[in-house]
């Protein structure tokens, strides 16, 4: 059981620390919105349900952290993509195609 | 115990390179960015770190500091929106 | 673990410093959120979790959301 549970820690606290590099390295508010909420949120399930098998005490509260912040970290990160798009902030020059263009007439986004 | 505590600061490292980000960003969307990654990253450390000092009460500080961030940064998203 | 801390001390001394010397408010009061947020961890580095509970609470939240509301009622860029 301390193999497993010390093996899914790690795998968790590798994908949090590519997730904050992307965050550094990456070109454009929404890429970055896109390493910081996939990579972080696996990551933080991934290191706090490693605790909890690790002790088995903990478990449940441990599951309940962690569907915790799978609910809330994508609406949070939602809120502000929604948010930088209706102010205006550019996509990078690699970018190839928007699709938000054509919805523009629809509603008022 | 020794590997949890190169867990703990690995990712207090992955926290430094999203702080630097968090100095530099040249918009207010990419500080938030920043500190919406913060929140999550430093969830998982309290987690890891209630471990390491074996105590269980620690966990309810994490529950915490993940409800009350996510309606700072809330908070934060709908005034950039315009209108709060 | 004196890594960790002295990390975490470095980060939040530049945040501040940053917090101080910001012309968009905003970015002013997303430093002083990190701030706090900081701070947390540190108390909870030093055995009281009580503390960092409230300051969690206080710091993050609260003081962000009245920040911000005052800003809304002002101007967002200081001269």
């Amino acid at each position: 059981m301390g193999i497993v549970g010390m093996i899914i820690t790690g795998i968790g606290v590798l994908f949090l620390l590519l997730g904050n590099f992307g965050i550094l390295r990456l070109p454009d508010v929404y890429n970055r919105i896109q390493a910081g909420t996939k990579c972080t949120t696996f990551g933080a399930f991934f290191t706090i349900v490693g605790i909890g098998i690790l002790e088995p005490n903990w478990f449940w509260k441990c599951l309940l952290i962690a569907a915790f912040v799978l609910i809330t970290n994508p609406i949070s990160s939602h809120a502000i993509a929604r948010a930088s798009k209706i102010i205006g902030v550019l996509l990078c020059d690699k970018s190839v195609i928007d699709k938000t263009e054509e919805f523009k007439n629809e509603k008022g986004v | 115990m020794t590997i949890l505590i190169v867990f703990a600061i690995i990712i207090v490292l992955g926290m430094f390179f999203s702080f630097l980000r968090m100095l530099i960003g040249p918009t207010a969307s990419d500080r938030a960015v920043a500190v919406d990654t913060i929140t999550t990253t430093t969830v998982a450390l309290l987690v890891l770190l209630a471990f390491i000092f074996e105590r269980y009460v620690y966990l309810d500080v994490s529950l915490v500091y993940a409800l009350l961030a996510f309606v700072g940064l809330v908070a934060l998203a709908r005034y950039l929106e315009r209108g709060i | 673990m004196i890594i960790v801390i002295t990390l975490l001390v470095l980060m939040m001394l530049a945040s501040a410093i940053t917090a101080c010397i910001m012309k968009d408010l905003i970015s002013a009061v997303i430093a002083a959120c990190v701030v706090s947020l900081i701070a947390a961890v540190l108390f909870f580095l030093l055995h009281a979790p009580d503390v960092a509970m409230a300051e969690a609470s206080i710091g993050a939240a609260l003081v962000t959301a009245v920040f911000i509301i005052a800003i809304k009622r002002t101007k967002r860029h200081e001269e």
